[in-house]
């Protein structure tokens, strides 16, 4: 009976193991990003609108801001567009744009098309960035603290529900904590 | 024979004009070593299972660009290999490296070997004991 049994014990734990790690097997096309819990990268950036004026999160220091990589031939930053226009008049956070190696004429004109969602555009013309930042397919967005660290990530397409659950929630205990 | 020999010269010369990456070589011979090994393990992000070198995606042309100017800024490959990891998290280095989290891995074929022997062992000892024709024979093991 004996030797039966801890052949069975080990094979039980090897089934439990490998039963927790496949239904928590992560999704693979989405990799966490080592930012977040970090300072965010620095980044100075000629501004897409009017070329004279910088964008850099030094500048930044101090608030809350979403920064939204984005660029007029990702399909799904067409399909995020509306749930960043709300995110602007809910007005809880301003949004910055990161327009990535993108055509800036095009980048103008989508905007005046569809409406702008942002306080400032940084253009990153040649990606470099974009490579700080971890960027690896628009959209992506990350939330900044007024620390300067990196709070929420999402990669992909933001929508009402995920802002509510993953990005407004930090803002709210952020308003909690500090009335 | 000629003729077919021609043929294979061709197709050789195209071969090159195939690669993905086309940019000039690097200053040296030692440091174009370095960028090649480097690009093939380093993976794309955009088409997982391909490497910086294979990748036609603008994206790992960027950073095939990155990998080359840091290794002619004179940063060593375990520079460049963090530079990506701090950006892109360790998934982007197809050789893992070792850390608290995935120790375990690293060190469970060891913890096995070592297991196992001690089994070995016992049984081997147990069964020379019986075999001696000790007077205490353990559980019924079969003879």
């Amino acid at each position: 009976m004996n030797r039966f049994l801890w052949p069975l014990v080990g094979f039980a734990l090897l089934v439990i193991v490998l039963t927790v790690g496949l239904r928590r097997a992560p999704d693979k096309s989405i990799i966490a990003s080592p930012l977040i819990g970090k300072v965010a990268p620095t980044f100075d950036a000629p501004d897409l609108i009017d070329g004279t004026r910088r964008v850099s999160g030094v500048a930044l220091k101090g608030q809350w801001y979403l920064l939204n990589v984005w660029g007029t031939w990702c399909v799904g930053c067409r399909a995020e567009h509306a749930a960043l226009l709300a995110i602007h008049d809910e007005g809880r956070v301003s949004i910055i744009g990161l327009n990535w190696k993108d055509d800036d004429l095009a980048a103008i004109a989508w905007l005046a098309q569809l409406g702008n969602p942002y306080a400032a555009i940084g253009a990153d013309r040649d990606g470099r960035i974009a490579i700080d930042w971890g960027v690896y397919g628009a959209p992506e967005s990350f939330l900044v603290n007024p620390e300067g660290v990196v709070v929420e990530k999402q990669t992909g397409v933001m929508t009402p529900e995920i802002w509510r659950a993953r990005f407004l929630t930090h803002l709210d205990s952020a308003a909690k904590a500090a009335p | 024979m000629n003729c077919s020999r021609g043929l294979l010269l061709m197709l050789l010369v195209a071969s090159c004009a195939w690669a993905v990456d086309n940019t000039p070589a690097l200053p040296t011979e030692i440091l174009q070593q370095r960028y090649r090994a480097l690009t093939h393990e380093l993976r794309c992000m955009q088409c997982q299972n391909e490497s910086l070198a294979d990748s036609n995606v603008p994206l790992a042309a960027d950073l095939r660009l990155q990998v080359r100017e840091l290794l002619v800024a004179g940063k060593t490959d375990a520079e460049v290999r963090d530079y990506m990891a701090a950006r892109y998290g360790e998934f982007i280095l197809f050789r893992p490296r070792m850390n608290w989290r995935n120790a375990w891995l690293w060190l469970a074929p060891a913890v096995l070997l070592i297991a196992g022997v001690a089994v070995a062992v016992r049984i081997i000892r147990r069964r020379s004991r019986m075999l001696a024709g000790d007077d205490s024979p353990e559980d019924g093991l079969e003879s």
